[in-house]
């Protein structure tokens, strides 16, 4: 082999498409031609069917259910209520958070939606058919949909299985309606600088309900084998192992008994975290059946009954000195979170990350407080392409740092700039207890600038507000600016934990005799093309072609334990495993290249596919070789093989950020609007796959886009959900997608092993205010501080008359 | 979304279905593209134990010309309209509202005869059937008559179709002129918040005859004889149009929903008559 005419370095290099290669998605092959394999794509033999009987009302009590009619309808198996799970304690659960869940409905329904029977039949449509022959006699119950009402003395009480308990998993509850208060930073100090400030600026920033609405809804398949007492799900999950513990835990079924399998899962951004009523019911139906039960959910069943998104309302005070440097900031959140509280932060953080909210700012003291409220809605609040409330943390700030630009008069960019935490701070200790591992936020803020022309802009806009003014156009222009900061990878077993289990991740890697392999994390890919990345970063560390290493996830029985995938977390943990994994193959590796070569580990160097001598290039072994050699040659005082395992627990989180800028044009008169640009420039550390970053740029700043001009869970004040369907609810299509420029700046992480921070969610966190901010700016000369999100038509058409421009 | 259980007919003809009609009476309906009627009945909000499918009927299908005279079959597609080029040249209204019909998807199987005779306020070809003065051709077991689209619509879903009739064409008199059908909506796919159909004839500097319709903004299609009116006979300067938009606003009663409160609404349809008498005038 090593005569054979030598390729240059560079070429292997390309033959490997490790990181930084554009590599194409290996998934993509089987999506786009129909042969993706999803939950709904699980057929079993003798499977049975599923369906729920929700309940109309957002509050009543359920006196009783009559399941005769049902149950009379052939082909009809069982009707499960709430009273068949009490003998088996499951007609509640624990949530993620801390609370519990009813599973069905028990004596009560909270939010309209909410499962009250569970059919099970031989076919869909006769489950359908008999989940309107259940008769559920319900008594109205007065509703709350406002959690500022739900926390008045006289308000109703939505959880009467509380009743009493002045304490909950986050500590005192003072109303019967109060989940948590949950507060970070120095309250006093914040105070004391705020009340003597040149400059205080003071508004209710409102972060809408909305919901993450994949395209493929949640369901599962449960299917208890009852000769070997094996029970296998599969399911939409986002976390498998959580799943099985959480099941192992609930059922009683011990953990080796039970196979979860996420197969290809069509999006989740976060919906498919939590554990839903219709996996406990398809789980014990399966078992007191004897067969499989399938539950799919339909599009208005997961917009209103699985996990939504947001719901914050934050007020917030920022102080300044008159020349503009911030010197304080305080928030003071109250947290719609529906009937239950079903999060899925990690147990010290009930309110997430919310936290990273002084953002990119160097400010010297701050403080927040979140009020969890219970009320009659969807329970949730999960992240939405989110690591855990930072899209509401970073909403906030940067309507924060505009509103305090509108006080001091100043412009907003500037007053960023004047106010970034400078390169040569980081890492850096923010005043609410985050180390930022790395940044440079001016260069990467220049360059934006620079490359939208900011300053040629704003004299358009002015132009435009002129010609306005004398009647000669309806339009104005708004720009919207943003830099945010994300903290993402969670993270340090020491702080971050979900239902105890710590946050790690893993990787397992099993190298074939002819220098091929297969790899295995504990997370699932939703859609982020991990087959495509990982696969790359083993590539660069263990010199064998990306093409040559098949990447697995997602079945408990064969994946290392992991945390999965949510929250930006892939690669900066899993991915980090995949890395230090591969340097175990590549430290074996080197001993056995020592030995074939004859001599010492030390006088060896590793050269991207080989390990080679020393000074003597053209004495190596390639790692196909080594491979090879591990199997089959007696190596003394080594095993043979070559695999690897790593459990990765980050040393800290990463902190991705970006610069973004939307320039928008508004129809005062329809309240219409057009993307005229958008520049987002993200820096998520070292660059795995540009193409594929590229891709979640867009479609999270898609999802940015839909939620910040027209998305939204919208309730009527009997709970009510107005936006069940896709009429409603707003999901862009190509013909509404804005034209994106993409572009980077690149600041390695310094303490993840090849320097990646996570990008998936950057685009959705940093989009939501460029496009709010732009809306608000293009009424800021008339005026305007603060209008709440969506904007769509008839809300700017609303800011626009308010501000007296529509005559 | 999983309907209650039907049966599923494929009468071969006209005759055929109208029988089919006579001989299941409230149980049946007749299903043309369904992408009204069936995510209706996937909601479970109609239930239609006998579904009687038109698309075999191949009398029910074309476009035909007859100099100024316009006859559509009931099951020719909104596509099917947009890519017609002699009904495009003749009467070009048409294509311009088909096009702002949902999404090309939608439009290769939903149909005009079920577009109008769907009798939902959200449809847009109503308001233009009433803009163009069509007739509605109906056929029952007692035979065949014609209703005036401007006359055609009750209150929402409720038409002046028997039950036993199947609406088997619409028809109309082109009368040349300037057109517009302006549509706001808030995304593709969507219903109008407001939409107006505008066809007017210019004689030298005049407005010789003008029509307008309001789609969505009542619970039937308005046609509003005083917006017309208001324009006729005038030179459509600033207060002619400032008259058509008021004598419409009277004539239209929309409600709030997600589009909207009521006070927008109100506003913007008059924004969107007012772009579309410009834009019409601007093609008279
Ligand atoms: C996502 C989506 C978006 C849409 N957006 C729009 C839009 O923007 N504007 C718009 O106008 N429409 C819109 N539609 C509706 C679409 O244009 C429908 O196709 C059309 O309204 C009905 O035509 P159809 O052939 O599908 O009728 P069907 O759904 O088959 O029938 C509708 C009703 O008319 C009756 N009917 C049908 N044909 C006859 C007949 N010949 N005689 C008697 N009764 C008959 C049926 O019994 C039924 O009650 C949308 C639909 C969808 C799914």
């Amino acid at each position: 082999m090593n005569e054979m005419a030598p390729i240059s370095r560079e070429e292997r290099t390309q033959n490997l498409k490790g990181l930084g290669c554009s590599r194409k998605r290996v998934e993509d092959v089987r999506f786009t031609q129909g042969k993706g394999n999803y939950v709904d794509d699980v057929k079993l033999p003798g499977m049975l069917y599923g369906d729920f009987v929700r309940s109309p009302y957002a509050h009543a009590r359920v006196k009783s259910v009559d399941k005769s009619a049902a149950l009379a309808l052939p082909g009809v198996v069982a009707v499960l209520t709430a009273e068949d799970l009490a003998p088996l304690n499951l007609h509640w659960m624990p949530t993620l958070a801390g609370d519990k869940q009813m599973v069905l409905a028990d004596g009560k329904v909270l939010f309209q939606g909410q499962e009250v029977a569970f059919v099970v039949a031989n076919d869909r449509y006769v489950a359908a058919d008999a989940a309107e022959l259940v008769v559920v006699d319900y008594e109205e119950l007065p509703v709350v949909t406002d959690p500022f009402k739900a926390l008045e003395p006289g308000a109703p009480v939505l959880r009467e299985d509380l009743e009493g308990q002045t304490s909950g998993a986050h500590g005192e509850r003072r109303h019967h309606n109060h989940i948590f208060l949950w507060e970070a930073g120095d309250r006093q100090a914040t105070e004391e600088v705020i009340a003597s400030a040149d400059v205080v600026a003071e508004e209710m920033i409102y972060y809408h309900r909305t919901h993450p609405c994949p395209l493929e809804t949640c369901g599962c398949v449960a299917s208890m084998d009852a000769v070997n007492g094996k029970l296998t799900v599969y399911g939409t999950f986002q976390a498998p192992h959580v799943v099985r513990t959480v099941a192992s835990l609930l059922s009683g079924i011990e953990e080796h008994k039970i196979r979860v399998v996420s197969p290809d899962i069509g999006g989740g951004f976060g919906n498919k975290v939590g554990v839903y009523p219709g996996y406990v019911c398809s789980i014990v139906a399966s078992i007191v059946t004897g067969k499989p039960v399938k539950w799919i959910e339909d599009r208005m069943e997961n917009l209103t009954a699985t996990a939504f998104a947001r719901d914050y309302w934050m007020k917030g005070r920022i102080s300044a000195t008159k020349d503009g440097r911030i010197t304080g900031l305080a928030c003071h959140v109250t947290a719609d979170h529906g009937a239950f509280d079903a999060c899925a932060d990690p147990t010290k953080f009930p309110a997430g990350f919310f936290h990273i909210m002084t953002g990119s700012y160097d400010i010297p003291v701050a403080h927040v407080g979140v009020d969890g409220v219970y009320t009659n809605k969807a329970p949730g609040g999960v992240a939405y392409r989110c690591s855990f409330r930072v899209t509401e943390a970073a909403y906030f700030i940067e309507r924060m740092i505009e509103v305090l630009a509108i006080e001091l008069g100043m412009d907003a960019a500037e007053l960023r700039a004047k106010n970034f935490i400078r390169k040569e701070q980081f890492p850096y200790m923010s005043a609410l207890g985050w180390e930022y591992d790395s940044g440079d936020y001016h260069t990467a803020w220049n360059k934006a600038l620079a490359a939208i022309g900011y300053e040629d802009l704003r004299r358009e806009q002015a132009e435009r507000v002129e010609a306005f003014r004398r009647g000669e156009t309806r339009k104005l222009i708004g720009i919207g600016l943003t830099h945010f900061t994300e903290i993402v990878g969670a993270g340090p077993v020491k702080n971050c934990d979900i239902l105890g289990m710590g946050m790690f991740d893993s990787c397992e890697i099993r190298i074939h005799p002819t220098g091929s392999a297969v790899a295995r994390l504990g997370t699932i890919s939703q859609g982020q093309g991990h087959a495509t990345t990982f696969a790359q970063i083993l590539a660069s560390e263990i010199g064998l072609s990306a093409d040559s290493i098949t990447i697995e996830e997602g079945d408990t029985d064969t994946a290392p334990y992991g945390l999965g995938t949510y929250g930006s977390r892939s690669t900066p943990v899993a991915g980090a495993a995949a890395a230090m994994a591969g340097r175990k193959i590549r430290a074996k590796a080197q001993m056995i290249a020592a030995y074939l070569l004859e001599v010492h580990d030390g006088d060896l160097e590793w050269d991207v596919d080989r390990f080679a001598v020393k000074g003597a290039p053209e004495r190596f072994k390639t790692m196909k070789e080594i491979a090879y050699a591990s199997y089959n040659q007696a190596i003394p005082g080594l095993e043979p093989g070559l695999e690897a395992v790593s459990y990765y627990d980050p040393p800290n989180m990463t902190y991705p950020f970006g610069a973004y800028v939307c320039v928008m044009e508004l129809d005062v008169d329809t309240g219409s609007h057009e993307i005229r640009q958008f520049y987002a420039l993200d820096d998520c550390g070292t660059r795995i796959n540009p193409m594929i970053i590229e891709g979640q740029v867009h479609g999270g700043l898609t999802e940015a886009y839909a939620i910040a001009m027209a998305q939204e869970i919208a309730y009527d004040e009997i709970g009510n959900v107005k936006t069940a369907t896709l009429m409603d609810f707003f999901l862009p299509t190509s013909f509404e997608t804005p034209h994106y420029t993409t572009d980077f700046t690149e600041t390695p992480s310094p303490h993840h092993p090849i320097g990646a921070k996570g990008v998936g969610e950057s685009p959705n966190v940093g989009g939501v205010p460029a496009f709010s901010n732009a809306v608000h700016d293009a009424f800021r000369p008339f005026g305007l501080r603060q209008a709440h999100m969506p904007h769509d038509q008839w809300r700017v058409w609303k800011i626009a008359r308010d501000l007296g421009l529509n005559g | 979304m999983i309907p209650a259980a039907f049966e599923y007919h494929r009468p071969p003809d006209l005759a055929a279905a109208i029988a089919a009609l006579r001989d299941y009476g409230d149980d049946a309906r007749v299903v043309a593209g369904g992408h009204s009627l069936i995510p209706m009945m996937k909601l479970r909000m109609a239930e239609i134990p006998h579904l009687i499918d038109l698309q075999a009927i191949t009398a029910l299908k074309g476009i035909s010309i007859d100099g100024s005279t316009v006859r559509i079959g009931a099951m020719t597609t909104q596509a099917e309209l947009i890519a017609h080029d002699g009904l495009a040249s003749l009467a070009p209204i048409l294509r311009e509202t088909a096009l702002q019909i949902a999404d090309p998807q939608v439009r290769y199987v939903g149909t005009i005869g079920g577009n109008v005779a769907n009798g939902d306020p959200g449809n847009d070809m109503p308001a233009l059937m009433q803009c163009l003065d069509a007739g509605f051709i109906l056929a029952g077991p007692d035979g065949e008559r014609t209703v005036s689209a401007r006359e055609f619509y009750q209150s929402a879903y409720v038409t002046l179709r028997e039950d036993g009739e199947i609406l088997t064409a619409v028809s109309f008199e082109a009368t040349g002129g300037g057109h517009a059908y302006e549509k706001q909506k808030r995304k593709i796919g969507d219903y109008a918040t407001a939409a107006a159909a505008v066809l007017m004839v210019k004689d030298k500097t005049a407005c010789s005859r003008a029509s307008v319709a309001m789609t969505n903004l009542s619970d039937v299609p308005v046609w509003s004889k005083a917006a017309g009116d208001a324009l006729a006979g005038t030179s459509c300067g600033p207060a002619d149009i400032d008259a058509a938009v008021a004598a419409m606003l009277a004539d239209i009663a929309p409600t709030a929903d997600n589009r909207g409160p009521v006070e927008f609404k109100r506003h913007v349809a008059g924004v969107i008559l007012r772009r579309a008498i410009a834009r019409a005038w601007s093609r008279a």
